[in-house]
């Protein structure tokens, strides 16, 4: 049975003071099945995350139970910021091989609010390996640091290249009314941040955030009964090269390549034919170096093009048009499903001021660690 | 995980069974890594399989302790408050000249030194507890 998604929907974002992880887990699950036009009790899948605010050895199960639904399959996934698209991966597969007719994905996370910012820093340190990094005092930033000066040195990326990622992006998060970010940011303010990792600096890093979102895939049949507004599945793949920054096959290569190929060659697509792309952001680095290691620009040539407006709404490839984990907001895996919740809202044209004009195309990508594990998605307005 | 509370200790290295024998050398100032006898792969941190031909028990030798920078950064924001004294502090991932990688921190100079290719000699830090960290400082010709 082909499958689509027939709903998805996002909580606020940003500080949410007396959230909850488990609350906003059933907060963004009600959204996407009153999207979907579906009951929780015609659920028959549940995949959910991971949390850091509130750990769990089983976080589908503890889910369920504090929804109140019994799904016949349930499970949790781990692959950090390429969960969510794995997520949807996994979903359509359960639904193309029969297992389930409508899956609930679902990620939240209360992270500033429960771990704040310092917290959060320190707790991501932790996937950092307990012998050969930690040790050292690795913190993220630090790891992706190590990749922008690779790509500095071989590829001739520049501050300004990274600048002007987070400065678009900003520019999106302003006509996104929940964005959490939304003051204005100059290429100045950008450049003159603190530093927290050289080369990256303060607006190259993504923001900590609480928030949760969740999709609803179901069977194309299953769906056309509720909803007139699914968006197709039209391709996906993953790639899992290695776990740690020492580990690293290449620091400027990365698994997305093959991730997206296998999307590509799924849907019949090519880079050349997506309208919209929302790419896990991360860090600035993590964008470009995802862009070029995609195809979507040659080697060498994603920076000048960023300064150039290629990423704007209207520039050669409209991306995170919602801002971004940099600008919009980043709740630990659903960081990474905002950005699906997006790409869906730009194929509905359900996108209001950052619509991107006769949007039929979206990519969307998710990395986890540290460019570790990728996972790729194609959708299409149906 | 610990993260709300972070420990002003730094963290020591976890050592499995599948790494005593590399941290005993460490303690002992010397630098080890294997190489499989089937295949002739390198390989770290220490397995006891070659991920290349799957043989078992690869041999364990020792490093001249020479390589060059692969990449750098120069950390201001520590991930915890152990690093937060050491700030600014180089994280270099150096490739050692046998042909595997090591995560460490540049001494011996100020951190406006880091360069990527810069040749670089591996030395012993003291652990609390015992034992020894692998590091660098650059190689004095
Ligand atoms: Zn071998």
């Amino acid at each position: 049975m082909t499958p689509v998604i027939s709903g998805a929907a996002d909580t606020a974002v940003g500080r949410l003071d007396g959230s909850g992880c488990m609350a906003l887990h059933a907060e963004a699950a009600s959204a996407a099945l009153a999207d979907a036009g579906l009951r929780a009790d015609e659920v028959d899948g549940v995949l959910c995350a991971y949390s850091l605010a509130e750990p769990h050895l089983m976080l589908s199960s503890v889910f369920n139970e504090y929804f109140g639904i019994a799904p016949s399959y349930s499970a949790a996934v781990q692959a950090g910021g390429a969960t969510a698209c794995a997520l949807v991966m996994q979903a359509a597969a359960l639904v193309r091989a029969g297992i389930c007719r409508n899956v609930l994905a679902v990620c939240a996370d209360n992270r500033l609010t429960g771990l704040g910012r310092s917290g959060a820093v320190a707790a991501l340190a932790e996937v950092g390996h307990p012998q050969f990094e930690r040790p050292y005092g690795m913190s993220i930033p630090a790891a992706y640091a190590l990749v922008a000066r690779r790509c500095m040195h071989e590829q001739g990326v520049t501050a300004e290249h990274l600048a002007a990622i987070s400065v678009t992006q900003r520019g999106h998060a302003r006509r996104h009314p929940k964005a959490q970010a939304r003051d204005p940011l100059t290429m100045e303010q950008a450049l003159s941040a603190r530093m927290i990792a050289d080369p990256l600096r303060l607006f190259d890093c993504c923001l900590v955030s609480d928030g949760g979102a969740a999709l609803v895939i179901s069977a194309a049949d299953v769906a056309a009964d509720h909803t007139d507004r699914a968006v197709s599945i039209l391709g996906y793949g993953q790639m899992n090269t290695h776990e740690h920054a020492f580990a690293m096959p290449s620091l400027t290569d990365f698994g997305c390549r093959q991730s997206a190929a296998q999307a590509f060659a799924m849907a019949g697509l090519t880079p050349a034919d997506i309208d919209v792309a929302e790419i896990y952001d991360s860090f600035t680095i993590t964008l470009l170096a995802e862009l070029e290691s995609i195809g979507f620009f040659p080697k060498g040539e994603a920076g000048p093009a960023i300064l150039d407006g290629a990423l704007e709404l209207d520039g050669v490839l409209p991306c995170n048009t919602h801002g971004g984990l940099l600008s919009y907001g980043h709740s630990g895996a659903a960081g990474g499903m905002f950005h699906i919740v997006e790409a869906v809202r730009q194929l509905r044209g359900e996108a209001e001021a950052r619509q991107v004009a006769g949007a039929e195309t979206a990519f969307v990508h998710g990395d986890g660690g540290i460019l570790s594990a990728h996972c790729s998605l194609i959708l299409g307005r149906a | 995980m610990s993260a709300t509370d972070p420990s002003p200790m730094k963290p020591v290295p976890l050592v499995t069974a599948d790494t005593r024998a590399f941290w005993d050398a460490c303690a002992e100032g010397a630098l080890t890594f294997q190489r499989c006898a089937a295949c002739g792969h390198v390989q770290f941190p220490p397995r006891p399989f070659c991920t290349e031909c799957r043989a078992t028990g690869p041999g364990t030798e020792r490093s001249a302790g020479l390589g060059t920078i692969h990449s750098y950064t120069i950390v201001h924001r520590a991930p915890t408050a152990a690093f937060k004294a050491d700030t600014p502090y180089v994280l270099a991932l150096v490739d050692v000249d046998e042909g595997f990688r090591l995560m460490v921190n540049l001494r011996g100079c100020p951190p406006s030194d880091a360069r990527i290719g810069l040749r670089v000699r591996v030395l012993f830090e003291p652990l609390a507890g015992g034992g020894a960290l692998p590091q660098v400082r650059p190689l004095v010709e």
